[in-house]
């Protein structure tokens, strides 16, 4: 009898839990906090304001000075006030469960060994399988070889020497940015010129000039150089040869005695440059010295004697010095 | 409602399993995994307002003389590119606003993703079966710091051209082939063709983001099949991860987080004045200034720049390698290399070819938190040396002489790093050991 009522019982008892398992949460519940919803639906209020107000400041001209200000703090405002609610919803009234899981399957050996298997058993009708890999191989890379081709158009890729090409020639005259020629007085001592090549690109690496006034007596160019500097006016290229930065600084001596000697100066990387020794480099990163610009006057105004002492620029694989080593 | 669309996606895709299986996703929950959640939000903000000023911004050099309503530049010559973006910073309504939050963007999305990268390797999360994702994501920093400089280099204000300028040496510098790569990329001597800013922006908006869009996809769904790491937890075991499910807790957090990003990002773009262009004038290759420092990611790179003693490698009098090679070329190559080396280098040192999915706190693993530490304060030395000249300009200290110490400094620091943060950790394993054993005998 008591074996009848405990399986009676029994079966009640699955049957009810059965009826209850559809029931049953997913997700663990949640206590309810009408504070906390209070809180969310006030910032997110807040949130609506601040974006509403973007379109006033965007109509009203009035405000033009502080209208950038005003849309990043009606943008910032109203995503700080939707980042407050989410965090809001997120803390205080969505269920703080924690899940734990297995981690995934490390690795699936039965799959691993049959993708092998199938790619084994459909090769084998071949019966030359290294040559054709080979030959797959061979047409590949050829094939890569056509599809690349086309990028030689990007540039003259094969023709570096247009890297050293100037316009300085022989007798060129010297000319400020709006093409005016320099005349030798305008060369002052405690500044520095920039001049380019009359007729020229301005902006070719090869064309701009720094162009300075030192004590004849101080300069120590090299002897086959005696006459490059008439009257002690000494131009370089303005082109820094670390890496190609316009040396748009000059060190000139407040009081000679205690100053450090004049220099030209690079701001990208403070490669420094004597220019009463040919451009030689004082410090810094640079690995050749400046190329310096034969001069001559001609009417009071400034042209070159020559190309360059060296090629201008930064350097690379192949290029000569010039003759400042020779 | 919900019950409808659901089963209108299911019929159609199939899909309703995997939905269910997304919505309990389970993330552990620390602070420090939300670092890469920054970036990802970094990268939507990225999108959306870089297509906002593709609308306006024209890719041409083709000159043109300024007449806008910024009188200081009135009557200046310059390429239309460099126009356009002056022109949205002041005639477009909001143009400003989307160009400034913008840049900050790039900037928080590199700080995030540094930062990321950092956490993953002091805890080991780059560890088997999540190397393929540690690849990945490094590939993704150098996607996104040359992304960062193609964008601001194109506007042709004078920092960029400066900034062009250099890069064009340091390709010029790469042995055998720089002459010819850099022909063919500027398609003639620097400055280089019209073509040239096409090719920048057609990389900084096409290319670049494409190629970021699927590392990014593929280094998430890498994560969702292998599952994100953990620290080790009474439950947190090698074989069960725990922590919350996507649905109901996770979802809310993260969007915040993103909301969060938005507001940050928006309110500096909106307050705090960046890159203004109109100050810089337009770039004539005659034209330096005195100051000039590119975005903090490229720091590094002008710092290695600025510290190489001055030499190149020659033969006679032909030049072999130029000298911005070793600094522009080369340590970031070595920097690079070593991220991609780890995990194998690590791998085998250890002979530890187990999987992974409890994170070591960095005191575990002192020999690789010593390595780690050494390379931070590699690269960190280089980027203050780069800042040489501003710390001239604030504290009167020679230039000179600073630069001789850090040549020093970026020996000597690594070291004592590295040998300093080894008898750290291992300092903060005996101590937990002495309270474990404390523990014990209670």
């Amino acid at each position: 009898m008591n074996w009848l009522i405990a399986l009676i019982a029994l079966l009640l008892g699955r049957r009810h839990r059965r009826r209850k398992l559809p029931r049953e949460r997913i997700v663990a519940p949640a206590s309810q906090r009408p504070g906390a919803e209070l809180v969310v639906l006030a910032l997110l209020g807040l949130a609506s304001l601040c974006a509403l107000a973007f379109v006033p400041i965007y109509a009203l001209d009035s405000m033009r000075h502080v209208q950038t200000q005003l849309f990043g703090l009606s943008l910032g405002l109203a995503f700080a006030f939707l980042s407050a609610a989410c965090i809001v919803v997120a803390r205080t009234l969505v269920p703080q469960e924690q899940l734990a899981e297995p981690y995934p399957e490390p690795e699936h050996a039965y799959e691993q060994a049959q993708v092998d298997e199938i790619v084994e058993e459909s090769g084998t009708g071949f019966t030359r399988r290294r040559l054709v890999k080979l030959a797959a191989g061979g047409a590949g890379a050829a094939l890569g070889a056509a599809l690349v081709t086309p990028a030689v158009s990007l540039g003259p890729v094969l023709d570096a020497s247009q890297l050293r090409r100037t316009a300085w020639r022989r007798g060129v005259r010297l000319v400020d940015s709006d093409g005016k020629p320099v005349r030798a007085d305008d060369v002052s001592t405690k500044s520095f010129l920039t001049a380019f090549p009359e007729g020229a690109d301005q902006n070719a690496l090869g064309s701009p000039l720094v162009v300075v006034r030192l004590d004849p007596d101080s300069l120590e160019l090299p002897a086959d150089r005696a006459d490059w500097a008439p009257e002690g006016i000494v131009a370089y290229s303005k082109i820094c040869t670390h890496a190609g930065c316009a040396i748009a600084l000059y060190r000139a001596p407040l009081y000679e005695p205690t100053s450090d000697k004049p220099a030209l100066v690079c701001p990208c990387h403070y490669s420094t440059f004597d220019p009463a020794a040919g451009g030689k480099v004082l410090f810094g990163p640079a690995g050749r010295n400046l190329p310096q610009l034969p001069l001559a006057i001609a009417n009071g105004e400034l042209r070159a004697a020559g190309d360059f002492s060296g090629p201008i620029g930064p350097s690379w694989w192949g290029v000569r010095w010039g003759s400042q080593h020779r | 409602m919900i019950r409808r669309a659901v089963r209108y996606l299911d019929q159609r895709s199939g899909t309703a399993p995997l939905l269910r299986k997304a919505l309990r996703y389970v993330f552990p929950d620390h602070w420090s995994f939300l670092l890469g959640e920054v970036a990802l939000y970094c990268f939507v903000i990225l999108v959306a307002t870089g297509v906002y000023l593709t609308l306006f911004f024209q890719a041409s050099t083709e000159h043109t003389t300024y007449q806008g309503s910024y009188a200081p530049l009135h009557g200046t010559e310059m390429s239309r590119a460099y126009r356009s973006a002056v022109d949205m910073s002041f005639d477009v309504k909001a143009g400003l606003l989307m160009r400034q939050t913008h840049h900050w963007a790039a900037d928080v999305f590199l700080v995030a993703i540094v930062l990321h990268l950092l956490r993953v390797f002091f805890t080991g999360a780059f560890r088997k079966p999540r190397d393929l994702v540690w690849y990945v994501g490094v590939m993704m920093l150098g996607a996104a710091m040359l992304e960062g400089f193609l964008g601001y280099s194109m506007v042709d204000d004078l920092l960029s051209g400066m900034g062009l300028a250099i890069a064009y040496s340091v390709v010029l510098s790469i042995p055998f082939v720089g002459g010819n790569l850099a022909l063919l990329l500027w398609g003639a001597p620097f400055p280089g063709t019209h073509e040239f800013e096409s090719r920048m922006y057609v990389t900084h908006v096409f290319i670049l983001p494409i190629v970021i869009a699927v590392l990014l996809t593929v280094h998430l769904l890498l994560i969702v099949a292998r599952h994100h790491t953990q620290f080790r937890g009474p439950r947190a075991t090698e074989r069960r991860i725990v922590g919350l499910p996507m649905v109901p807790g996770y979802a809310p957090r993260s969007v915040g987080l993103a909301f969060g990003v938005a507001a940050l990002l928006f309110l500096l773009g909106g307050l705090v004045q960046i890159n203004p262009i109109w100050q810089w004038g337009p770039f004539e290759t005659a034209q330096g200034t005195n100051g000039a420092q590119p975005d903090w990611y490229l720091g590094w790179l002008i710092g290695a720049l600025r510290l190489m003693p001055g030499f190149d490698v020659t033969i006679g009098s032909y030049t072999l390698v130029p000298n911005p090679f070793w600094g522009g070329a080369l340590f970031p190559l070595l920097v690079f290399g070593f991220l991609f080396a780890w995990p194998s280098v690590e791998r085998r040192v250890t002979g530890d070819d187990a999987l992974h999915n409890v994170l070591d706190r960095p005191r575990d693993n002192p020999w690789r938190t010593a390595v780690g530490a050494a390379m931070v304060t590699w690269v960190f030395v280089v980027v203050v040396a780069g800042a040489s000249d501003r710390v001239f300009v604030w504290l009167k200290i020679p230039y000179t002489g600073q630069i001789w110490f850090w040549r020093v400094m970026v020996f000597v620091a690594p070291v004592a790093v590295f040998a300093f943060t080894r008898r750290l950790c291992e300092a903060l394993r005996e101590e937990d050991a002495a309270v474990g054993v404390r523990i014990v005998e209670v």
